[in-house]
């Protein structure tokens, strides 16, 4: 780790003062990404921007019958929040399915978002990677690819983002909240995150210096017709080999609207409206979940060690919409997959 | 010193902290994490490091009464915030229950992981989610335990959370102490 | 903690369980000296080749920084294997030595130490040294380099090259009916103990140091210091009370020891280095081993063959070795065996040690191939083990010191609920998971070694035993305080057990499950030298009622020598101590084992270990749900710490089978997931059910009747889990850890 000033920003505007007007400083709120990749080389930040006394701490229920969380709302608030389990359960239980108890006591709602692939070659500093060192190169391509992307890689980059809970807030359809030295401005949450292409190096679509000030959610729906199944090298604990985000809504025995998005597998959450449009009409059942999980990992190319991914996201895609039809969703401490 | 005095100090920064009842106040490079401050500044070394990032739970400790991981957190960012270790927890004549009842299920060998376990174990009953061996183990999970005493502590834990008497070892029948 | 005896045998509490649980209880980079610096070490990025240019410059100007050692200005070490071998655990070859030259032999190998004011100073600074090099194509995968497999190394020392054949197993495979020959593979494991590699170096002055360093055998650093250092052994000590676990990579001295120490010489001040659990992967590891075993039986299950061939791999510079294929000639009654070993260089670490070494490995694959035997010829796996019983060992043609491994079975498949299971694959079910029960057997070494104990009583009452040994968390501490305060129907809170530090009596390092044995036996004989002693002392008091007294005429009770025939006659330990003139009795003994008894019997531990797995089998999702292992292991001083040494090795045998794998990029050389959240540990989550039996067994070999339960629980559990895995799905992978993406 190297070493580096600090400050602590008092308001929103001093802390993106901050950040805009130094192209070595970053914001820092939990600290349990920035700090790890920082001890390993893989970020130089030079200086530090404490955001973590900011007002960004409330939810807030919006004019629309939504739900509005402040950047600094830590993930473990969020999934426990009264609110969050009864209207948006699906969120609740993909921020549980995620990292550690510990880490989700730290991490904020901001931060999750913004966390970086855990690509092996990313964290290796002596890797050439495209992410890390734009125009390096990709150690990954011909490498152990087995927790790499199937979806929307290029070849540039084949990482994936390792976020269990922006799974969930894609498949809920949420906004992202922003401001920078420009101003505000909202973010539809699929446009939030971004394909690698040939630029790699920018996770999402946020400028230097633009802080994310909160995440919106629309009204809720879906009640109890949802799940999120994780799929991984062991029980708890581990990043996610494939997930998914499924909620469905019934008009009676037929599907009124589906969402579905994968974790992952691809740069971003994966979310493909024509495969969920599928669904709708439909009476649940493997066969038509089945159609919608293809047309969902349509153009799904492996690496060689991660092409089992594909057959894998397919079935749990399958599973999870069954539990969601089924108002079963999976319960994160039950390792059985119902 | 060697010719090494040159080059970019961090300016260090002025935190205040309070570690198991007692306000420190220090002045700090940034880059020095809340672990390192613990085992290394104030010599409190129960607090153990055993990954460094995030992967392993050993340097849990309770900031606030939230459990976090330590190593992760950059001790400047703690001003002002409560530091609860395992010193402060209970002391071997004055055992927290959770320590008496890690003992009592023989809960460790190395005893490297446990001071983290006891920690975050305290931290998850305050949290008041876990209700059984299941979600025990499910939120227990960001505790590695390489030694594998992981039924012992999820032992353990039930007893402290339940309140009752752990049995005491000692008995000769393994039976009893199972 | 009652004052009831005996206490060996129970489950004792641990006594330093209360440091333990409240932070007290120090490790090695716990200790400190005022004068302390910080120590970096900075990783090679290449895994071959040579350093060409090294720039410090801007490391050197960083904050703090008070040197740097690299391999052009490091101070003299010697340049002859000789030093360096006194490593007891040292293998044939020529041992690593960090900033030796130019040349890089393995991915991450350190290229500087950085030393420094503070550990932020050292690590910022170590970050800022730049090399330059040339880089040459490593070889780290064994599959790789098989084609030059030799066996033509130098045995290392205790290990057993496997036997010559017996009778014909070609043959007899090409003639029975019933014959199978499949490969095997173990993914390569790193230990991970939970604490990493550190070393505190303390400069007491005038060329005194006392070293706080990771180490199963606190001589074992020593040795290797002072040659490799030309070091005065009276002045140097090393001290280490507390090992955060080891399972093996501490057993030899690794470069922070070097590192350190030669900082610490050269600054003339105390060092502390302590590893990133990165480069915890630049050292000791479970080596990548590829087997093939054969099995061949006739149709009534005895078995007629067995082959069992093993490709191991080691480093470019030393031929590790460890006991793979030698089980397969003595688990089992069988006429024709043959067996091979070889190994195969790559561009890593020297593998080391690690629980069970070669056991794990072998006993999995020997295991493996019996559960597909027993398909093949349609009897049930337990049954055929026991068709097959060896009631000798095979490979020495000795009678076994003892063997209740059928007791094993049979309370382990009893409290499993083994009957219960349907003989056909994929036939059980619960709800969407399909259920499979699986079994194996382990096996390992009984062993003992040379050590040396003290015990001294005070005139308070209070006695201390002591001994060179490690307590790595298997419970040292505890059995030695319950041997000690038997003998002398002491309460256990009146005795302390000291280890782990050169000060106190030699013992050797503490692995192969033989350290409860031979410290457990050296303490008990200093207990009983002691005990004379004191005796003499009483008799020697003024109209002493002991004064005709033999030992085998008086008790030690209740802070008394009491006469067996009349306790009424009785002189006090304080009056015994007092009559000696000192404040203190002291007593020495060693232990040595019977080398008659070694040779006329084969001692082994055995275990029978049952698993029972639950499978999602559309999403390859796998549950350990239930685990019985039934351990024959001789006396058990310590029902407590038994039970967690077994249940210990059961979850690494769980991570064995299920997660551990380490990953090396075959173009870089390095290890991608050299960290605990991408190399998967089981986690609580992945635990649920294992129970642990202990079956009486009388064993003969030691006085304490102890055989050691280490690395027992580890040898026969992966096997175990595997095979319920194929009970459950039908699916045999022979390829270890059955991950997601296998059972697809
Ligand atoms: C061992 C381990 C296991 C994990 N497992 C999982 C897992 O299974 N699933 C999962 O989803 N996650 C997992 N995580 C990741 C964890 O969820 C993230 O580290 C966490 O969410 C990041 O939040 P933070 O507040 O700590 O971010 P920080 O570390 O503080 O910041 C991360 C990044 O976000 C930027 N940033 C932070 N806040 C803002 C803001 N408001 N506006 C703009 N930029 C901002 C920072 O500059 C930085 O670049 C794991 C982490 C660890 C260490
Ligand atoms: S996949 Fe992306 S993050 Fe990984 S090495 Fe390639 S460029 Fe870097
Ligand atoms: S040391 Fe902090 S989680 Fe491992
Ligand atoms: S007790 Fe050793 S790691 Fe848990």
């Amino acid at each position: 780790m190297i070493n580096f000033g600090y400050t602590r920003a008092a308001t929103i505007g001093e802390a993106i003062q901050a950040v805009a007007g130094d192209p070595q400083a970053r914001f820092i709120a939990g600290g349990t990404n920035l700090v790890d990749l920082m001890k390993y080389g893989v970020e130089r930040p030079g200086r530090l921007v404490d955001i973590t006394r900011l007002p960004l701490k409330h939810m807030e229920d919006t004019p629309g019958g939504g739900l509005k969380i402040g950047a600094l709302v830590p993930n473990s608030d969020l999934a426990y929040d009264a609110r969050v389990e009864r209207d948006y359960p699906l969120l609740s239980s993909a921020i549980l399915a995620g990292a550690s108890a510990q880490l989700r006591n730290a991490a904020t709602t901001g931060g999750n978002l913004l966390q970086r692939t855990r690509c092996y070659y990313f964290y290796d500093a002596a890797a050439p990677c495209n992410k890390r060192e734009p125009g390096s190169g990709c150690s990954a391509i011909g490498g152990v690819t087995r927790v790499h992307a199937i979806l929307g890689a290029s070849s540039s980059c084949i990482a994936t983002h390792p976020s269990d809970m922006c799974v969930a807030l894609a498949a809920l359809g949420a906004t992202v909240h922003v401001e920078g030295p420009d101003g505000a401005r909202t973010v539809a949450f699929e446009d939030f995150h971004r394909l690698p292409g040939d630029a790699p190096e920018k996770d999402n679509t946020l400028a230097h210096g633009e802080m994310v000030t909160a995440i919106e959610l629309p009204a809720p729906r879906f009640g109890s017709n949802h799940s999120y199944l994780k799929l991984r090298d062991r029980l708890s604990y581990a990043f996610a080999l494939v997930s998914v985000a499924a909620a469905v809504e019934l008009d009676g025995d037929r599907i009124a609207e589906a969402r579905v998005a994968l974790g992952g597998v691809a740069h971003k959450p994966w979310r493909v409206p024509e495969a969920e449009a599928l669904l709708k009409g439909e009476t649940p059942s493997p066969d038509a979940f089945g159609k919608a999980a293809d047309r969902l990992l349509e153009g799904a190319v492996g690496q060689g060690e991660n092409d089992f991914k594909i057959e894998l996201a397919r079935r749990a895609v399958i599973r999870a919409l069954s539990q969601a039809a089924a108002g079963t969703p999976q319960v994160q401490s039950n390792k059985i997959v119902n | 010193m060697s010719p090494a005095q040159s080059g970019s100090a961090p300016e260090p920064v002025s935190v205040t902290l309070s570690v198991n009842g007692q306000t420190h106040t220090l002045s700090l490079e940034p880059s020095v994490t809340l672990l390192d401050l613990l085992r290394e500044r104030l010599h409190l070394t129960g607090s153990k490091k055993g990954c460094d990032q995030g992967q392993c739970g050993a340097c849990t400790v309770l900031v606030d009464g939230r459990r976090v991981n330590s190593c992760l957190q950059l001790a400047v960012m703690k001003d002002g915030a409560e530091i609860t270790t395992i010193e402060g927890l209970g002391t071997p004549d004055r055992l927290h229950p959770m320590q008496a009842a890690f003992i009592a299920h023989d809960a460790f060998q190395c005893g490297y992981c446990t001071p983290g376990q006891i920690c975050s174990a305290v931290g998850m009953l305050g949290e008041g989610h876990a209700h059984g061996p299941e979600e025990i183990r499910e939120l227990m999970s960001g505790n590695l335990c390489r030694c594998g005493a992981y039924t012992n502590i999820v032992d353990a834990i039930e007893d402290a959370r339940r309140g009752r008497e752990a049995p005491t070892l000692g008995t000769p029948s393994l039976e009893a102490a199972e | 903690m009652s004052n009831v005896h005996p206490y060996v045998g129970r489950a004792e509490p641990r006594v330093d369980g209360a440091l333990k649980v409240t932070g007290r209880a120090k490790y090695a980079a716990e200790f400190r000296a005022d004068d302390m610096v910080y120590a970096a070490a900075v990783p090679a990025t290449i895994a071959k080749g040579r350093i060409v240019a090294l720039d410090l410059s801007r490391a050197l100007s960083a904050p703090g920084v008070l040197d740097i050692l690299t391999h052009e200005n490091r101070p003299e070490i010697p340049e002859s294997d000789e030093p360096y071998l006194n490593d007891m655990v040292a293998v044939p070859g020529s041992p690593f030595r960090p900033l030796k030259d130019d040349r890089i032999v393995y991915g991450g190998q350190a290229i500087a130490l950085v030393i420094a004011d503070t550990h932020e100073n050292a690590r910022h600074a170590a970050s800022l040294v730049a090399a330059e090099y040339e880089a040459e194509t490593p070889v780290v995968d064994v599959a790789a380099a098989r084609g030059e497999a030799y066996d033509t190394f130098e045995p290392r020392d205790g290990i057993p090259p496997p036997p010559p054949p017996r009778g014909d197993a070609e043959a007899a495979f090409e003639g029975s009916a019933i014959r199978l020959r499949h490969d095997y593979r173990v993914a390569p494991e790193h230990h991970n103990p939970m604490e990493m590699m550190a070393t505190t170096v303390v400069w007491e002055g005038e060329g005194r140091l006392t070293i706080h360093t990771k180490t199963q055998g606190v001589i074992n650093p020593k040795n290797y210091i002072c040659a490799v250092f030309g070091l005065d052994p009276d002045k140097v000590i090393v001290n280490s009370p507390f090992v955060g676990g080891a399972f093996g990579m501490a057993l030899r001295p690794h470069y922070d020891l070097m590192l350190a120490t030669m900082a610490a010489l050269k600054l003339e001040r105390s060092v502390r280095l302590v590893l990133t659990r990165a480069q915890m992967y630049t050292m000791g590891w479970r080596p990548d081993t590829l087997q093939t075993v054969a099995l061949s039986a006739s149709a009534d299950g005895a078995l007629t063959s067995i082959s069992h061939h093993a490709v191991q791999a080691t480093s470019r510079y030393e031929d590790y070795q460890e006991p793979t294929v030698n089980w397969s000639g003595l688990l089992y009654d069988c006429p024709n065996v043959s067996l091979k070993y070889e190994l195969a260089k790559i561009d890593t670490a020297t593998p080391s040690d690690m629980r069970a070494p070669g056991a794990t490995l072998g006993v999995y694959a020997l295991e493996a191939a019996m559960d597909e035997l027993s398909y093949e010829l349609g009897i049930d796996p337990l049954e055929l083990r026991l068709k097959n019983y060896a009631e000798r060992d095979g490979n020495d043609d000795k009678p076994f010191s003892s063997k209740e491994l059928k007791a094993a079975y049979a309370q382990g498949a009893e409290r499993f609920g083994w009957s219960k299971r349907s003989p056909e694959p994929r036939s059980m079910r619960d709800g969407k998971e399909l259920v499979g029960l699986g079994m194996a057997t382990g096996c390992w070494e009984a062993m003992m070694q040379p050590h040396s104990a003290s015990a001294t009583l005070s005139a308070d009452g209070r006695l201390e035993v002591a001994c060179g040994t490690a307590d790595i968390g298997t419970g040292t501490y505890t059995i030695l305080s319950q041997i000690a305060a038997d003998e002398f129907g002491l309460d256990i809170g009146d005795v302390t057990a000291r280890v782990g530090d050169t000060t106190l009596p030699m013992a050797p390092v503490e692995g192969g499950s033989w350290g409860a044995a031979s410290a457990g036996n050296a303490v008990r004989a200093a207990c009983k030298a002691l005990k004379e002693d004191l005796l003499k002392h009483a008799r020697g008091l003024d109209g002493s009622p002991l004064s005709n007294a033999a030992i085998d005429h008086v008790a030690f009770a209740n802070g008394r020598i009491a006469l067996g025939s009349d306790e009424s006659q009785s002189v006090s330990f304080a009056d015994a101590v007092r009559a000696s003139g000192q404040a203190a009795v002291s007593a020495k003994a060693d232990f040595a084992p019977d080398e008659d008894f070694s040779k006329k019997f084969a001692a082994y531990t055995h275990s029978a270990v049952f698993a029972e797995v639950k499978v999602d089998e559309e999403l390859g999702v796998i549950r350990v749900t239930r685990v019985v292992s039934a351990i024959a292991a001789g006396k058990i001083l310590n029902l407590a710490t038994a039970r967690s040494q077994i249940l210990g090795g059961v979850v690494m045998g769980i991570g064995m089978a299920l997660h551990e794998e380490t990953l090396w990029d075959k173009r870089l050389g390095r290890v991608v997931n050299a960290n605990l959240g991408e190399y998967h540990v089981p986690a609580h989550a992945d635990i649920q059910n294992i129970d642990v039996i202990f079956v009486e067994e009388d064993d003969k070999a030691n006085p304490l009747g102890v055989k050691g339960l280490g690395e027992i629980g580890i040898v026969g559990a992966a096997a175990a889990i595997a095979n319920a895995v194929f009970h459950a799905t039908g699916r045999r992978v022979r390829d270890l850890p059955i991950t997601i993406e296998k059972l697809l």
